[in-house]
């Protein structure tokens, strides 16, 4: 893996600079069931295609935010950083 | 015996070099490679083939084929065609058991063939199991090509260079450097890589590097092999210019000292001024092999025949050697007596760092050679890498005759045969990418460039179809042979110490590296700077903890939802213990928070989790989005801990704060002046007697440190390291995170319920810790000293009806208790004071009771105090 990631701050940057914490789950409200907690815990939809998913540029700007990408070609199509309140 | 100067010839006369090759002297120019200087003092065969131990000589001469790899000043395979040689270096052979000319593996050649068909090590060796140590050692004694001399040690400095370039061009022959030219006449700051250092020379508008490129990598990554320096070029736009390879034919013998393929004769008459042998025969394909013919002639070798396979057809080829040394060729029967043997099936483009990059390849019938197609975008392809090889005669696969005229080798390399590859395919291994691997063909030093396309043409005859069926297996980096080194070269280590950490050497202190961090692990007597801690006063530089402000009108909001603890009652001026959980339940890190004032909080976190709690906290608020800042500053404070009898006798001498246990009761935090400087003081006791951490600015690390130690000689005070801290910590029963939990610990099995607030309404790790407590707990970490006194390993089981049943996590010699004291994972029935417990130590069996309560100061009075 050495493709190039854009930071929304700092530019492209290879990717070795970022972690990744993988794709973007949404916490469930409430209080879950067993079953909704492992498959927020421990499931993932891993899709050969475009994937949402949390970066952060750690060796940079240390910023967090999501990128779409497509895991296939690692081609990243679009970055956002979280709004702001 | 050289020729006179011939055109083009890169020697410098003028400058002889000389070095050894066993025990003789070889002198040769300048401009020599170790392969020139010794054919040019009548060396031919230069290594033994890595199977059958054949004689092997210069084939390629261009540092493709394995023909010519010996060990050159202990590093093993250097190829000697392409390395220059230099005054002094020694040169020896590899693979050999005996002398290159008198190999006594060599035997395997005679008698090897039915005994070691392909994939002889999958079935043979195998039975009977006992007689394993003896066939692994004698297989271990002649596995691999070359030896990497243990006792002799090479110290060799690999380094890493990142680089940019607009466009780069690998490959400066002439099609790289047209490429290059238009690239710079359009603006583009282009830099040309380029193997051959005789081909240096820079362009208008380029330079051109002198280096390898190993591979093509997404994102425009090529790492360039520039000897000792990794060049990592990042480029907009990559121009594969890598030219093409000449294939060898397959015939019986093709592997004769002196069969070679026409790079070899322009470079050995051409760069060198050598005469290849006496008497030629060329065998060609195409244009470029011909040539070779007036190379020959003007170094006085006799041309006695040619053979242009585009217009006459030959059904039988078969080389005749004497020891190993091509005597004659056999052309359809007729013998024609020969020293050397030219060969070529033509030109095939160099496509493999365009595969790399993602381009497909095509077989083209019509012209019999594999080309790049669909290059991916900024991926460029010129030049003969591109298919631009001219005009060949398509080979046969191989000709008439083949084994039973002897071996012919589809791959040198590793001494696969057609026969082998045949037997491969009635095995049933009929697709290219099994047989590969069974075989093994392309897998050798010269990865396919030489065996990869003969060995497509053999499969598809074999299997009665085409090239462009069977296809071509996945080209992987590296292109060309790198050493390991230089893949392992230097990475970005950080190495951190803290601001007292010269201090710490001058005390002579044993240094141990904890994460990142550099830190003492004693002074010298673990057990004495224990003691020391208990009786009087004990110094620790505690800087690597990680150190975080928390501050805002959410702050404490925000902690609420982090931790399991409750902070949200906490009052300004107080401490609090907390762990960091995941959503999954699991411990993460732990540390203090004490509560500055309303909005602002100061944390500490374990000294190697500093860098992932931060991350892990602006994770969570990238999500909440609260009204909260957080500011690591590990690095821009110091801290030191003072902790034993005399400690709150050494701060009043230090501060003017009220120190009394009334005025500053046990987890309060308080700002104040400590040896004139700005410091925040938290009274914790992690070591278990009266405590106190002063958190200062870094610069005046050993100013404090300094006066600490001046102003309490009386006292007794005596800085203490790491390791009698884990001593103290576990009389104490704290938890090490890390050492006495895993990735699956939680807080609840960890014997820590007081830390969650589980009546909260939400905080990471709640609901799998609600869970912990609906299925029941199925193991528990609990404290234990041993019967005996022995201390047990750390990690050593503990016994439960004969099977392993939990494990210790800590244990140390308590010199203060007198007794081994240690804290284990052990089943839920056994967590009960008192419970014995079957630990094994070293073979035997070692009995212990569990303690659940600190073994010392369990009710806390010394530390409150």
């Amino acid at each position: 893996m050495s493709f190039l990631l854009p930071c929304p701050n700092c530019g492209p940057r290879p990717v070795d600079e970022f972690s990744c914490t993988g794709e973007v789950t949404i916490r469930p409200k409430g209080s879950p069931t067993f079953r909704e907690l492992t498959d927020y815990l421990y499931f993932r939809r891993n899709v050969a295609g475009i994937q949402r998913e949390w970066w952060c540029h750690r060796l940079g700007c240390e910023a967090w935010f999501t990128a779409e990408r497509d895991t296939r070609t690692n081609e990243v199509l679009s970055v956002e950083v979280p709004a702001e309140r | 015996m050289r020729l006179p100067p011939q055109p083009g010839e890169r020697l410098a006369r003028e400058h002889a070099v000389a070095f050894t090759f066993h025990d003789t002297t070889v002198r040769g120019f300048e401009g020599d490679t170790i392969a020139s200087a010794l054919f040019g003092e009548g060396q031919r065969v230069f290594s033994r083939s890595f199977k059958y131990h054949r004689p092997r000589g210069l084939l390629c001469c261009q540092g493709t084929c394995p023909n010519c790899m010996l060990t050159v000043d202990g590093t093993p395979n250097v190829r000697a065609c392409i390395t220059p040689i230099a005054e002094g270096m020694r040169v020896e052979a590899q693979n050999v058991r005996g002398s290159l000319d008198h190999d006594l593996l060599a035997i395997t050649d005679k008698i090897g063939g039915p005994f070691t068909p392909v994939g002889f090590y999958y079935r043979t060796m195998i039975r009977p199991r006992r007689a394993w140590p003896l066939y692994e050692r004698f297989l271990r004694s002649v596995a691999g090509l070359g030896k990497v001399d243990k006792h002799r040690g090479r110290v060799q400095r690999y380094d890493v260079e990142h680089r940019r370039a607009e466009v780069l061009v690998i490959g400066a022959g002439s099609a790289g450097r047209e490429a290059a030219r238009r690239h710079a006449a359009e603006g583009r700051e282009v830099v040309v890589v380029e193997t051959d250092p005789g081909r240096l020379d820079a362009g208008e508008g380029f330079e051109v590097v002198n280096g390898t490129a190993l591979g093509v990598f997404e994102g425009g990554l090529v790492p360039v092999d520039a000897g000792t320096l990794l060049l990592r070029y990042r480029a907009g736009h990559v121009v594969v210019a890598a030219g093409a390879v000449e294939q060898p034919l397959l015939f019986p013998g093709n592997d004769l000292v002196g069969v070679m393929l026409p790079e070899a004769i322009r470079r050995l008459v051409g760069r060198w001024s050598l005469r290849p042998g006496e008497r030629a025969v060329v065998i060609a394909a195409d244009e470029g092999a011909l040539e070779t013919v007036a190379l020959l002639e003007r170094a006085g070798t006799r041309v006695a025949e040619v053979v242009d396979l585009r217009e006459r057809r030959v059904r039988e080829i078969a080389a005749k050697g004497k020891s190993g040394r091509l005597a004659a060729v056999e052309l359809n029967g007729r013998k024609v007596t020969c020293d050397v043997l030219v060969m070529s099936g033509g030109r095939q483009p160099a496509y493999a760092l365009l595969a790399h990059a993602g381009a497909k390849v095509e077989y083209a019938h019509d012209r019999g050679i594999f080309v790049p197609v669909d290059l991916p975008e900024g991926i460029e392809a010129v030049g003969a890498a591109a298919g631009d090889v001219g005009d060949a005669a398509v080979p046969a696969a191989t000709f008439n005759g083949a084994s039973e005229k002897g071996k012919c080798f589809v791959c040198i390399c590793e001494d696969v045969t057609d026969k082998d590859v045949k037997r491969a395919i009635a095995e049933g291994f009929d697709s290219i990418e099994l047989a590969k691997r069974y075989t093994t063909v392309t897998m050798g030093p010269c990865q396919g460039k030489l065996c990869h396309v003969p060995s497509i043409r053999l499969y598809a005859r074999e299997n009665e179809t085409d090239e462009a069926t069977i296809g071509t297996t996945t080209a992987r980096p590296p292109w060309q042979p790198v050493e390991l080194g230089l893949l392992a070269g230097r990475p970005h280590e950080p190495a951190q110490r803290t601001s007292i950490h010269h201090r710490h050497k001058e005390l002579g202190a044993k240094m141990m590296w904890t994460g990142t961090w550099r830190r003492p692990h004693s002074y010298g007597d673990p057990a004495a700077e224990a003691k020391n801690v208990h009786d009087a006063l004990g110094v620790i530089d505690v800087s690597t903890l990680g150190k975080l402000l928390v501050t805002g009108p959410d702050a404490a909001e925000f902690l609420e939802r982090l931790y399991p603890n409750r902070f949200g009652d906490m009052k300004p001026g107080r401490i609090r213990y907390g762990v960091l959980n995941s959503d999954a339940g699991r411990i993460m890190d732990d540390g203090t928070i004490a509560r500055l004032s309303e909005e602002d909080f100061y944390v500490t976190t374990t000294s190697t989790g500093a860098g992932a709690v931060v991350e892990w906290f602006e994770w969570w608020n990238a999500i909440w989005r609260l009204d909260v800042e957080i500011v690591d500053v590990t690095g821009a404070l110091a801290a030191v801990n003072v902790a034993g009898p005399n400690a709150r006798e050494l701060m009043t001498r230090l501060t003017d704060l009220d120190v009394s246990s009334e005025g500053f009761t046990y987890l309060d935090a308080k700002h104040a002046h400590v040896a004139g400087v700005p410091t925040l003081l938290l009274r914790i006791g992690f070591v278990g007697e009266v405590g106190y951490e002063l958190h200062f600015p870094s610069p005046y690390g050993e100013h404090v440190w300094d006066t600490i130690l001046e102003r309490s000689t009386d006292l007794g005070a005596e800085p203490f390291g790491l390791e009698p801290q884990r001593i103290l910590r576990l009389e104490k029963m704290h938890i090490l995170i890390g050492q006495d939990t895993d990735s699956e610990s939680n807080v609840l099995e960890a014997s820590m319920p007081w830390i969650a607030k589980l009546d909260k309404d939400d905080f990471v790790g709640k609901w799998s810790l609600e869970h912990v407590l609906e299925r029941g707990f199925r193991e528990q970490l609990v404290g234990f000293e041993t019967e005996s006194g022995v201390v047990p390993l750390e990690g050593g089981q503990i016994v439960v009806d004969g099977r392993p049943g939990g494990r210790v996590t800590s244990a140390r010699w308590s010199d203060h208790l007198g007794r081994a004291i240690g804290m284990a994972w052990v089943p839920p029935d056994l967590a009960e004071e008192d419970a014995e417990l079957t630990i094994k130590v070293n073979g035997s069996v070692e009995k212990a009771r569990v303690r659940l309560r600190p073994f010392f100061d369990p009710d806390g009075e010394r530390l409150r105090s």
